[in-house]
């Protein structure tokens, strides 16, 4: 339960599914405040490994800590935001009863939901500038909005981790700026680790970026190379293709941390 | 049929509807909502193996029913967490296995078979005491545990992930709530028998869902519909008993009842669009 301990650490992580090794001798260490990426194609184990940083799945081999503990003990402190929305949206419920949700991790059981939570709840829709979608239901919302309840739930707990899986893939380009938006200033006060394949916005909006296929490939400073990619994915990337050139400029200050 | 109502045992049958209407209209908005009717359409059926095993040995039926009831909601409902694709299977079994121990436990009992169309179908006739205090007893439960609960069996009829990522045990709810569909459903098992319990259980909550959004606003008026279903059949069945001599037993009269009522609830919500 060290304070300083890092968000996440993995040394010789792997995991298999159903008899498949998905992740393979993974290490990785992110730090608190830390805001990286990790890119890989389909199938790459992605969602695998943000499963795992959620104590969904148990490595087979290797040890992981999160906040300096095991995934288990450290629920409640890391948000999630799953890449679809793993319910039914004819389900009977408001947007604002999803968020509170986002608390059922530090509530006891038997105990209903209290004025603090409701007030954290608010408080999580209104960062992300849906604080009028509060008594909207969940089917009338549309995609962006969606979203960003989605990451209001995940920020009503007042996470130290926000894990993101995909959080841009079923947005069109301008509504998932507005959500890179969202996350660069969430960014300044937590700590980010996203999975996403969209390497433009990934390049422009994160602080770190680390590329999975099985094996993960760590970049720390930011930066974005061809031999990176090509590793992860297994033949060239063409970079160019993507529209936002600072993916090959060095990144700025906020790289060195708060020393 | 104001006669009827000032029949003591059309009165105690009535009160027996009633009772359970409350418990299956709480229960079948969340078996509505996690869309798992087919699963406790299994349920019902298996419980009839605890009526022949309370016949055989001699104790109350609605013990054997809700013990039946209970096991095979604990069966299924590992099966639906653990065997994915062969949760069909597991329902076909459940569901036939059930049925065929109920029946040959009926063969083993000594003397006259008795009237198995009264479990199956409902009946009119004179319930007992102790069939009463078991439903109140098993609303009681199913309503205590709704209440305290409400949270967690919302957050994984809602998002099972998000419940587990928030470390709710996701599993022991989930059997939870099954097994308190098969309670519910044990509670109707005289009024309108254990093969059709399954239509009290969700219509209701089915044609709640068209008018209410919340899952309070949807059990609410579940209960009531539920409730005016119990109250139609068993006057229809009396109605038809006392004018026409058929015995016509309450439940599938209460099932028709459910189905226009759906149909016309359908209707007007389109008129309404």
């Amino acid at each position: 339960m060290n304070a300083e301990a890092a968000a996440f650490e993995l040394s010789g992580v792997s995991v298999e599914r159903g008899g498949q090794v998905v992740l393979e001798d993974v290490d990785l260490r992110v730090e608190r405040g830390d805001y990286l990426a990790i890119l890989g194609p389909n199938g790459s184990g992605k969602t695998t490994l943000l499963r795992t940083l959620l104590g969904l799945h148990t490595p087979t081999r290797g040890t992981l800590r999160v906040l300096g503990s095991s995934p288990e003990a450290a629920r409640g402190r890391v948000g999630y935001v799953p890449q679809r929305a793993a319910f039914d949206l004819d389900f009977p419920i408001q947007a604002g009863e999803v968020v509170r949700m986002g608390r059922l991790a530090r509530k006891r059981w038997f105990r209903r939901y209290d004025d603090e939570d409701i007030a954290a709840s608010r408080r999580a829709l209104e960062q992300v500038d849906a604080g009028h979608l509060s008594q909207r239901a969940i089917g009338a919302l549309s995609g962006g909005e969606l979203q960003r309840v989605l990451i209001a739930r995940a920020l009503a707990a007042e996470p130290e981790i926000l894990l993101l899986d995909e959080p841009t893939a079923s947005l069109d380009e301008r509504i998932g700026r507005g959500v890179w938006e969202i996350l660069e200033e969430l960014s300044q006060r937590i700590t980010i680790v996203l999975v996403s394949h969209d390497i433009g916005a990934i390049s422009h909006y994160v602080r770190g970026v680390a590329c999975l296929n099985r094996r993960l490939h760590m970049h720390p400073d930011g930066e974005l190379d061809d031999s990176i990619l090509e590793a992860a994915y297994g033949g060239p990337v063409d970079l160019v293709a993507h529209s936002h050139p600072r993916v090959l400029a060095p990144h700025t200050e906020r790289d060195e941390g708060p020393s | 049929m104001i006669e009827a109502l000032t029949t003591p045992f059309f009165q105690r049958v009535l009160l027996a509807g009633l009772l359970a209407s409350i418990a299956c209209g709480v229960v079948g908005t969340y078996v509505v909502v996690r869309k798992i009717s087919s699963l406790c359409g299994g349920l019902a059926h298996a419980a009839f193996g605890g009526v022949g095993l309370a016949h055989w040995l001699g104790f109350s039926p609605i013990a054997g029913a809700a013990g039946f009831g209970l096991t095979a909601s604990a069966i299924v409902g590992l099966a639906y967490r653990r065997l994915g694709s062969n949760l069909d299977t597991a329902i076909a079994l459940v569901w036939s296995v059930g049925m065929a121990l109920g029946v040959i436990f009926i063969a083993l009992t000594p003397g006259y078979a008795p009237d198995l169309s009264s479990y199956l179908f409902g009946s009119l006739l004179l319930v007992p005491w102790d069939y009463v205090v078991g439903v109140a007893v098993l609303d009681i439960l199913v309503l205590g545990t709704a209440w305290l609960l409400h949270k967690e069996l919302q957050a994984i009829a809602f998002d099972e992930e998000f419940a587990e990522v928030s470390g709710l045990p996701v599993e022991r709810l989930f059997l939870l709530l099954l097994a308190l569909s098969a309670l519910a459903i044990v509670t109707l098992m005289r009024v309108v028998g254990l093969i059709l319990a399954i239509a009290l259980l969700t219509v209701p909550a089915v044609i709640a869902r068209q008018w209410r959004s919340t899952l309070p606003g949807i059990a609410g008026l579940a209960i009531a519909i539920c409730a005016a279903s119990v109250v139609a059949g068993l006057l229809l069945s009396w109605q038809f008993s006392a004018s026409l001599s058929i015995a016509l037993p309450p439940g599938p009269a209460s099932v028709l009842f459910l189905a226009t009522a759906y149909g016309a609830s359908s209707a007007l919500q389109r008129i309404r669009a």
